[in-house]
């Protein structure tokens, strides 16, 4: 998988490269329009991580030059301002997703997962991991072939590990993603846990074979 | 008071003070004119009587006025030479009025060619002050009602014609407010004082309106500009946190710094958010059903509810509906639920009712009100809430103010109670 960073800060180009190289992509940046527009024009790439307020021109007309030459790229905005504007604009252009700063890098994952496993049409959107199975379309889990149930909640916190699989996640980027942006005051993610704790206990009693590790304090890690 | 009023009030008394003194001065002047044209006619008949009375002595003996207007007397040599000419009011009962009446009478004295001296008095009528001075006031009262009414009537209209540039700055002024995409128009006028007027508040206005911009442009780029280094640090800490991995102490470290650049995230957002609000960005209206978009919120903090033992009521006393920005709506209500469920303490309750035009959030708590001037303002916090922004409620507060909403507080029965009221035309 090739992804193609466009982002003229280069503090935040070096952090998502060196997450997603983690990740075993092949990570290309760029740190303005006019290279970002050379690289669009000569390589296809799986994905495109496009911040639009570029210093010399706006990343929106990038993403108009990609598709009007019909390029299958998808493109994730990133972008300091959180307006609905902007962001309708962006998805009508095309966009396949809108990530608004500061975001967590598992955030950032998890999006480019998504989007990617969308691209591959033939997976069916079901991620496999050791006896699981993740059904994304079908928001559904099975553990050696039996469905379990799970509710929304569960899902998404489960989903978050899966695609952040091996790495430590800090508890508000799990709250951010799973309850929204306002779940947001640090003295209450205890409340996590207990989610976590019921999570588990599912995930045990069906015999999946992987672990969610709690790191107090700080997150949690799911271990394969 | 009116600017007519004003004029009016300063114009009437003043003009008492001046009729006043003018009727006083009007009034001795024309006495004094009075007295010299009838001492002047005495004069001339004394003249007269003296010439006719060396002619025929038969009128020497006429002692008594009686029809007449005159009465010599003879007096001693001695008294008529050491005594003088003089003219004196003196009052006489007359006939016709049946009553007396001041009369002018000039007292004088002669002599005859035979040696003799007679002491001559002539009378005639005078004006009577007391009629004139009631005369004089009387018109002096008219007058004044007379001018003050003119000058109501003028002033009125010529007020309403020349004020008019006046009131349409001030209309135009009104309908001003700072932030709106709105143009200043000063009216248009001839008057130097009113287009002096005009030019000044347009250049005001003009200043004050670069400042707001460049203010707003300043929150807003400063938010924005926080937002990379804000993203770069805890992206940064995040990748240091996954090399530090196993090393408890300094995960502990980081993970805190990253709860602190969180926090500050939270402020940045939150002053975005405001400074949004006051500048009108969020025009976008809909149909809004708070019954429903409540208990949608409310199923997010279910887990968070459950953990803390809290229950939730509620109570729906109607439907309530309202022209909104769904946004703004969802902000709203989030914060108001999140405050009632933060300020909570484990094993409480809230009640959430609905209203025809309100929806109000009861919540226990600290047992105590809170402080209701101070709790809508930006960064209050109380003590123990170390880790809020403390914007919040002056976000709710804000979104109220941008639909002309209310937002209330009250402590009843040992419950905390914030109310929303929509207004009503809404």
């Amino acid at each position: 998988m090739k992804l193609l960073i466009i982002e003229d800060e280069q503090g935040l180009r070096d952090n998502v490269t060196q997450f997603l190289q983690k990740e075993q992509y092949t990570v290309e940046a760029a740190a303005d329009f006019h290279s970002a527009m050379e690289k669009i024009a000569l390589y296809d790439y799986d994905c495109i991580l496009l911040d639009v307020g570029l210093p010399d021109g706006n990343g929106l007309n990038l993403l108009r030059a990609l598709k009007s030459k019909q390029k299958r790229d998808n493109v994730i905005i990133i972008s300091a301002k959180d307006s609905l504007d902007d962001k309708l604009e962006g998805l009508n252009l095309g966009a396949d997703d809108y990530l608004t700063k500061p975001f967590h890098l598992a955030e950032l994952n998890a999006r480019i997962k998504a989007v990617l496993r969308r691209k591959a049409l033939d997976g069916g959107n079901v991620v496999k991991l050791n006896n699981m199975e993740l059904d994304f379309n079908g928001r559904a889990l099975c553990i050696d072939g039996v469905t379990i149930h799970l509710n929304r909640k569960e899902f998404d916190i489960l989903a978050f590990f899966v695609v952040n699989k091996n790495r430590l996640i800090y508890k508000s980027a799990l709250a951010e993603h799973v309850w929204g942006d306002h779940m947001d005051n640090a003295d209450n993610f205890d409340f996590i846990y207990s989610q976590i704790k019921n999570l588990r206990k599912k995930l045990k009693d069906h015999g999946a074979n992987l672990e969610i590790q709690a790191i107090y304090g700080v997150g949690y890690k799911l271990t394969v | 008071m009116k600017l007519l009023n004003h004029t009016l009030l300063y114009l009437s008394a003043s003009l008492v003070f001046i009729l006043s003194i003018w009727a006083v001065v009007f009034y001795f002047s024309m006495m004094e004119e009075v007295y010299d044209s009838i001492d002047d006619g005495l004069e001339n008949y004394k003249m007269l009587i003296i010439k006719k009375a060396s002619r025929d002595s038969l009128l020497l003996t006429k002692s008594r006025f009686d029809e007449s207007n005159y009465a010599i007397r003879p007096i001693d040599r001695e008294f008529a030479l050491q005594a003088t000419e003089q003219f004196k009011d003196t009052s006489m009962y007359m006939e016709y009025e049946e009553d007396y009446e001041i009369m002018r009478m000039l007292t004088t004295y002669f002599s005859t060619p035979q040696a003799q001296y007679y002491e001559l008095k002539i009378i005639t009528s005078m004006v009577e002050g007391d009629d004139l001075v009631a005369d004089l006031l009387h018109a002096l009262l008219w007058l004044y009602v007379a001018v003050i009414a003119s000058a109501f009537i003028i002033n009125n209209w010529v007020l309403r014609k020349i004020w008019r540039p006046f009131y349409q700055l001030q209309h135009e002024l009104r309908g001003f407010k700072l932030g709106e995409d709105k143009t200043f128009n000063p009216p248009q006028t001839k008057v130097t004082e009113f287009e002096d007027m005009n030019n000044t508040v347009a250049e005001l206005l003009k200043a004050n309106i670069a400042v707001f911009q460049q203010q707003k442009q300043f929150i807003e780029n400063a938010s924005h500009e926080l937002q990379t280094p804000l993203a770069i640090a805890i992206n940064k800490l995040e990748l240091l946190l996954e090399q530090t991995q196993g090393k408890e102490a300094q995960v502990q470290l980081l993970a805190n710094a990253i709860q602190y650049l969180e926090r500050m995230t939270r402020l940045n957002k939150s002053l975005l958010l405001l400074s949004k609000i006051e500048n009108r960005q969020f025009s976008k209206e809909e149909t809004v059903d708070f019954n429903e978009r409540l208990r949608r919120q409310a199923d997010d903090f279910e887990e968070l509810l459950h953990y803390r033992n809290i229950q939730l009521d509620w109570i729906d006393n109607a439907k309530l509906q309202g022209r909104f920005n769904a946004d703004l709506a969802d902000v709203l209500i989030t914060n108001l639920l999140k405050n009632a469920i933060v300020h909570n303490y484990d094993g409480g309750w809230i009640t959430v009712t609905v209203g025809k035009d309100e929806f109000e959030i009861a919540n226990t708590g600290r047992p105590q009100p809170l402080d209701t001037d101070k709790m809508f303002t930006r960064f209050y916090r109380s003590a123990d809430q170390s880790s809020s922004t403390g914007l919040g409620l002056a976000v709710v507060k804000a979104i109220a103010q941008h639909y002309q909403a209310e937002v209330g507080y009250r402590y009843v029965d040992g419950l905390h109670r914030l109310y929303f009221r929509l207004p009503h035309l809404m």
